[in-house]
């Protein structure tokens, strides 16, 4: 779990790096969303790069999902019988929702590439197009794609907020002051995440990217 | 104080097992939860009915067998503090209390609200001991432990092994009384041989022993009447990681 979704989270990063190119305007970003393809040439031929990194990307998360069911499986074989009176468990919400916020998740990143990547969901839907396709996608007419942006990237906002504390345990941590410095980072980690990703399609709601 | 009870009644290991609601008058508000149990049997008894079956033995806080769940929390509503100890004016008149046995795979019902523990000796026989010849007590100071670690072994080595960390556990894990084991042997020179076979044939033990896995949700901390840190598991994971890289 925490190999495979550490090696996730540094995509995320990059990836909000590179989405806030779009405050540059259309050329700087339909430009960045090009050079991508040029990571690593001339040693290796145009979007190899990019086709490792995706392989490497679809591993991890097929991995993260098979250690998830794996878990959640023991987790059901070592109760069979369900406690009749059972309050909420008291850890955090974001502990309590990592199975069916991962769900979540998943069902975001399948639409998010048939929308931004392949382009057969977006509106505009035009490859090189980056720009006006994302501005495309989050007009103000298309509310409710706006709305399963947010709520997607609340649901891996929460996620992360335990998912890398309980990484950093995984891993050794192992001191109680080094617990409330882990807990506080994965706090600010996940915020700055939320805010970078939400700032776009926002900023094409308030006409600041058209 | 008039109070209800509704108890798990399982007559025995093939019983599917039901709740049951009891009525219990005059409960003194300085009696013990178990003492109240004491009451409601005695008059089973009288009534000719099959007594209530629990684990209790100290009644001291410090023996680990009174284990129920009580309002679905493992040992009560109060804080670091066992079944026993847990007493009836933390309750209201008039409440009503429900009254289940450890929930685990690895702990199969008895009777009633009594399960049987012995997973976790199974774990502790897996590596929970030192080969160092044992005696009389050896001079204090003729092996040095650092304060720190003294401490902390010894936090650790409070641990009374009554399961709490599992019933609590969403994934009925029983990762923080491992942990606990491993951390108070590992911390101490004499247990240092064993260090690491310790910590990969003990947590061998408990996968078998059919306990879940780890998600570091922290319930187990928060129920646990011992108050054994959290940050223990990651002591575990720690010492698993080492070990496993050196058997290479």
């Amino acid at each position: 779990m925490a190999v495979t979704g550490l090696l996730l989270v540094g995509f995320l990063y990059a990836h909000m790096i590179g989405n806030l190119k779009i405050f540059f305007g259309a050329e700087t970003f339909d430009h960045y969303a090009h050079w991508l393809r040029t990571i690593g040439t001339p040693l290796l031929p145009e979007a190899w790069y990019l086709w490792i990194q995706r392989a490497v990307l679809t591993v991890a998360v097929l991995g993260h999902i098979v250690a998830a069911t794996i878990l959640a499986r023991r987790a059901r074989q070592a109760r069979p019988v369900k406690y009749a009176h059972r309050p909420k468990v008291q850890g955090s919400y974001a502990a309590r929702t990592m199975r069916w916020g991962g769900v979540i998740i998943l069902l975001f990143v399948i639409y998010h590439i048939l929308d931004l990547t392949t382009g057969t969901l977006n509106p505009n839907g035009v490859a090189g197009e980056a720009y006006a396709n994302v501005a495309a996608d989050f007009a103000p007419s298309r509310w409710y794609v706006t709305l399963f942006y947010t709520l997607s990237i609340v649901a891996v906002g929460f996620h992360l907020r335990h998912g890398l504390w309980s990484a950093v345990r995984t891993f050794g941590q192992q001191s109680p002051r080094g617990e409330l410095y882990a807990r506080a980072t994965a706090l600010v980690l996940s915020l700055v995440l939320v805010v970078g990703y939400l700032s776009v399609p926002f900023a094409v709601l308030v006409g600041l990217v058209d | 104080m008039d109070i209800q009870v509704r108890v798990w009644r399982q007559e025995g290991p093939s019983d599917g097992g039901r709740m049951v609601t009891y009525d219990v008058k005059d409960i003194s508000p300085d009696a013990s939860f178990l003492e109240m149990l004491d009451v409601l049997n005695e008059k089973l008894i009288l009534d000719g009915d099959d007594p209530i079956a629990f684990d209790h033995d100290c009644r001291e806080g410090i023996c680990g067998a009174c284990s129920m769940v009580i309002d679905g929390v493992a040992h009560g509503p109060e804080k670091a503090t066992t079944a026993c100890q847990l007493h009836m004016r933390h309750f209201k008149q008039g409440d009503t209390i429900d009254v289940e046995p450890w929930r685990a795979a690895a702990f199969p019902v008895i009777k009633d609200l009594v399960v049987n523990r012995g997973a976790l000796d199974k774990i502790v026989a897996a590596g929970g001991y030192i080969t160092a010849p044992t005696g009389a007590a050896p001079e204090a100071h003729a092996t040095p432990v650092p304060k720190k670690d003294a401490d902390l072994a010894f936090e650790a080595a409070t641990c009374i092994g009554c399961g709490a960390c599992v019933a609590a556990c969403p994934n009925g894990s029983a990762m923080l009384f491992t942990a606990a084991k491993v951390a108070h042997l590992g911390l101490m020179p004499q247990g240092q041989p064993e260090r690491d076979t310790r910590v990969i044939d003990m947590l061998q033990a408990q996968d078998d022993a059919g306990f879940g896995g780890c998600t570091n949700m922290g319930e187990c901390s928060q129920v646990c009447p011992k108050g054994i840190p959290l940050h223990l598991i990651g002591r575990l994971n720690s010492d698993y990681r080492k070990a496993v890289r050196k058997s290479f």
